[in-house]
C-alpha cells in the first residue's frame, strides 16, 4: 500500500524529484558546502593544533613568549592583556591571537570549540527530533488518553519560557550531576546541555508531528492497513513513519541550527558548557569582557555560530521547498516561472 | 463565545499549576541543591544547617513547602533566601525597565516584520525578495547576547553614538528614556524581524492564490488596494496567534541583553537569581513569565477567534 504511493510519475520517485529540485537551488548548494566546510574546521582541530600552533586548546601560555619576525613577544603583557592576532606571523602559532589572560591559542580553541558546539547542536536535535517523532506519533495516532497526557505535558514545557527552563535545568544540574537509575552524568560533562536543551525543545518537534499524523492516519492507506490486521506499532512506524519523513529531515535541520543557539546562549550565560572546556558559546563570554581592546575575540566565535545556524537554516528552507513541491509551484505560479492556472494546487 | 473564554481561562490556570510544580520540583528534587547547606556555605557546621532548615522550613514535606511558597509568592511576602530581600518588590522594581525593553521591541519587530513581508510578497521572486529572505534568515540565526555586545561596542563604546547602558524612567525623562534603550530594542528585534516578515510573506502568497482576489481583480480594483485591502488584512490575522506564542522569546531575550546593557530589570534580577540558586525569586519570576506567556497566548486564540470567524469555538459557536 505504502508502495503504490511512491511512484507518482513514471520512473522517478518523491526523493529524486526533492534531489533534482535541491540540485537546482544554487543557495542550498551554497548553505551545504559552508555547512560541510565548518564541519571539516572543527574535525581538522588536532591537525592544526599539533603541525601548525603546536600547543592544545586548554593549555595556558602565561608566562610564555612567541617570535613573531625575529623579535620576542609576551603572549601576555605584564598588565594581563593577551596578545592580538599574528596570523602567520609566528608560522601559525596565535594565529587569531591569545585569549585573554591565560594565554591560550584562540584559533586552537575556535576548532576545538567548533567540535564540541556542532556536538552539542547535532546529538541533541537527534534526541530532539526522535522523541518529538515518536510523542507525535503516539498521540496522533491512538489519540484519546495518550494524546491528552502527551499534549498537556507540552503544553506545560511550551508554556515555560524556554530559556528560562534550559537555565534553571543547566544550573541545577552543572552544580551537581546527573543520576538516573544506573546512568550518572557527573557535573561538568557535555551530556548535560545535551539533555537539557532536547528535553526543553522537544515540543517544537512533536506538535506539529502530532497534527501532521491526525490528518495522514485518516487518509485510505492507513485504514486498508488496519483492515488487513496490521498492529498499532507497524502501522505507525511502517505506514505513517515513512510519509512523515519530508517533516523529520526539515525539522531536524533546524532542531540543528535552534540547538547550536542554545548551547551558545546557555553557555555564554556560564550553565552550558564548563570550563575549561572550549564551545563558542564560552568563548565569546570570555571575549565580551575584552572587547573594547581586542574585539575580535568576541566576533570570531560568534561569526562562527552565526555562519552555522545560517547555513542550517537556509538549507531547511531549501529541503522543505524541494520536499514540498506544491509550496514552490506557488511560489512559480505567482512569479509567472510557471503556469498560472496550471494543475490545482 | 463566553464558554470558549472560560475554558481558555481554565486551561491557562491548570498549565500555569503544571509550570509551578515543574519549576518547584526542579529545584527541590535534584540532587546537591540543599537550601539550607547553601546558605549556610561552605564550611558550616552541622549545627547551623540544621537551625536553617527548622527556621526556614526545609524538613517540612515537600507539597508543604509547596503550598508555602505560593501562599508567600501570591501575598507578596515571599523573601529571597540569599539576602532575606522581598522577591515581590524587587520584581515590581525591575518591570519597568523590562516592560520597556519588550514593549519597544516588540513594536519595532511587527513594524518592519509586515513592511518587509509586505515588500516581498509584492515582488516575490525578484531581487529585493531574495535580499529580504536572505537578511531574514540572517535574523534569525543571530545570537542576540552576540549582537548585544557587538552593537554596544561600535556603537557606544568606539564612537559615542549612544549611551553606554542603564534605564531612565519614561516619565522622568521620556527622550532620554528612548535613547538609551535604542540598542537594547534593536538588538530584540532583528531576532524576529525576518521570522515575522517571512510568514507574512507566505501568507500573503497563499493569499494569493484565493478566490476573493481573484474577484477584487475582476472588479477592477488597483493593484495596490487589492493587496493592501484583501491579501495583507487577511494575511495579518495568524501573525496575532504568533505573536502571543513569542512573548516568552522576548523573556528570554531580557535574560540575555539586560545585563550586557544595564538595565536592572527583572531578566537581569532572573540571572542573578539563577546563578545563586535562590529558589524563590526564581519560583516568584518563573510564574509570572509563564503567566505572561500562557495570557498572551490565550488572549491571541482569543483575539483570534474574533478576527477569524471560521475558527470554531468549542463548539459554542453554533
Amino acid at each position: 500500500m505504502a508502495e503504490g504511493s511512491h511512484s507518482t510519475a513514471a520512473g522517478a520517485g518523491p526523493w529524486s524529484a526533492a534531489l533534482r529540485r535541491l540540485r537546482r537551488n544554487r543557495l542550498a548548494l551554497a548553505s551545504l558546502a559552508l555547512f560541510v566546510l565548518i564541519v571539516a574546521f572543527s574535525l581538522a582541530a588536532p591537525l592544526w593544533a599539533v603541525h601548525v600552533a603546536h600547543t592544545g586548546p586548554n593549555t595556558t601560555h602565561t608566562l610564555a613568549k612567541v617570535e613573531v619576525d625575529g623579535e620576542k613577544r609576551d603572549v601576555v603583557d605584564p598588565t594581563g592583556r593577551p596578545i592580538g592576532p599574528l596570523w602567520l606571523g609566528a608560522g601559525g602559532r596565535f594565529f587569531l591571537g591569545a585569549d585573554g589572560s591565560l594565554g591560550r591559542d584562540e584559533m586552537v580553541r575556535l576548532m576545538y570549540g567548533g567540535r564540541v558546539s556542532l556536538f552539542i547542536g547535532l546529538i541533541a536535535a537527534l534526541i530532539t527530533t526522535a522523541a518529538g517523532t515518536v510523542l507525535g506519533l503516539l498521540a496522533g495516532y491512538f489519540r484519546g488518553w495518550p494524546d491528552t497526557l502527551i499534549s498537556r505535558a507540552l503544553d506545560v514545557i511550551w508554556a515555560f519560557p524556554v530559556l528560562l527552563l534550559a537555565i534553571a535545568l543547566g544550573l541545577v544540574l552543572a552544580v551537581g550531576g546527573l543520576r538516573i537509575g544506573p546512568i550518572t552524568i557527573p557535573s561538568g560533562s557535555i551530556w548535560i546541555p545535551i539533555m537539557v536543551i532536547s528535553f526543553v525543545s522537544v515540543a517544537y518537534t512533536a506538535r506539529p508531528v502530532r497534527g501532521e499524523v491526525l490528518s495522514l492516519r485518516e487518509k485510505e492507506f492507513v485504514e486498508a492497513a488496519v483492515a488487513q490486521g496490521v498492529g498499532p506499532a507497524r502501522v505507525m512506524f511502517a505506514e505513517l513513519l515513512p510519509n512523515l519523513w519530508s517533516t523529520i529531515i526539515v525539522f531536524f535541520t533546524i532542531n540543528v541550527a535552534n540547538s547550536l543557539l542554545l548551547e551558545s546562549a546557555l553557555s555564554f550565560l556560564g550553565v552550558g558548557v564548563q570550563p575549561p572546556d572550549a564551545s563558542w558559546g564560552t568563548m565569546i563570554a570570555t571575549g565580551a569582557t575584552l572587547i573594547r581592546t581586542a574585539p575580535l575575540l568576541t566576533i570570531v566565535p560568534g561569526a562562527m555560530i552565526l555562519l552555522t545556524v545560517l547555513s542550517l537554516n537556509l538549507l531547511g528552507d531549501a529541503l522543505r521547498d524541494a520536499l514540498d513541491p506544491k509550496a514552490k509551484l506557488r511560489l512559480e505560479a505567482h512569479a509567472g516561472l510557471a503556469e498560472p492556472e496550471g494543475t490545482p494546487v | 463565545m463566553g464558554r470558549f473564554v472560560v475554558h481558555r481561562l481554565a486551561g491557562m490556570v491548570a498549565v500555569l499549576f503544571a509550570v509551578s510544580v515543574l519549576a518547584f520540583l526542579v529545584f527541590n528534587v535534584i540532587p546537591s541543591s540543599d537550601p539550607a547547606q547553601r546558605m549556610a556555605g561552605r564550611n558550616s557546621t552541622p549545627q547551623l544547617v540544621a537551625s536553617i532548615t527548622e527556621e526556614w522550613g526545609f524538613d517540612e514535606p515537600l507539597p508543604q513547602q509547596y503550598l508555602t511558597m505560593m501562599g508567600n509568592i501570591l501575598s507578596g511576602d515571599v523573601v529571597s533566601y540569599a539576602n532575606r530581600e522581598n522577591v515581590d518588590e524587587r520584581i515590581v522594581e525591575g518591570i519597568p525597565a523590562t516592560f520597556s525593553l519588550c514593549l519597544g521591541a516588540a513594536f519595532l519587530w511587527l513594524l518592519f516584520g509586515v513592511l518587509f513581508g509586505y515588500l516581498s510578497a509584492v515582488r516575490a521572486g525578484g531581487a529585493l525578495d531574495r535580499a529580504l529572505t536572505v537578511l531574514a534568515v540572517t535574523g534569525i540565526s543571530i545570537p542576540v547576547f552576540w549582537l548585544a555586545a557587538i552593537l554596544l561596542n561600535y556603537l557606544s563604546y568606539q564612537t559615542g553614538l549612544f549611551p553606554s547602558g542603564g534605564y531612565v524612567g519614561l516619565t522622568e525623562e521620556p527622550l532620554e528614556w528612548a535613547y538609551h534603550l535604542i540598542l537594547p530594542w534593536i538588538t530584540l528585534a532583528v531576532l524576529q524581524v525576518g521570522f515575522y516578515s517571512r510568514v507574512l510573506r507566505s501568507n500573503m502568497l497563499d493569499a494569493m492564490g484565493e478566490d476573493y482576489v481573484r474577484t477584487a481583480r475582476a472588479k477592477g480594483l488597483g493593484e495596490r488596494r487589492v493587496m493592501t485591502h484583501h491579501v495583507l488584512r487577511n494575511s495579518l490575522i495568524p501573525l496575532v496567534t504568533l505573536f502571543g506564542l513569542d512573548v516568552g522569546v522576548l523573556l528570554a531575550g531580557a535574560i540575555l541583553i539586560e545585563g550586557t546593557f544595564g538595565l536592572d530589570g527583572v531578566g537581569q534580577y532572573a540571572f542573578e537569581s539563577l546563578k545563586g540558586l535562590d529558589l524563590p525569586p526564581i519560583m516568584a519570576i518563573v510564574l509570572f513569565g509563564a503567566f505572561f506567556v500562557v495570557l498572551c497566548n490565550t488572549l491571541a486564540d482569543i483575539a483570534y477567534a474574533f478576527l477569524d470567524p471560521r475558527v470554531k469555538l468549542g463548539g459554542s459557536a453554533q
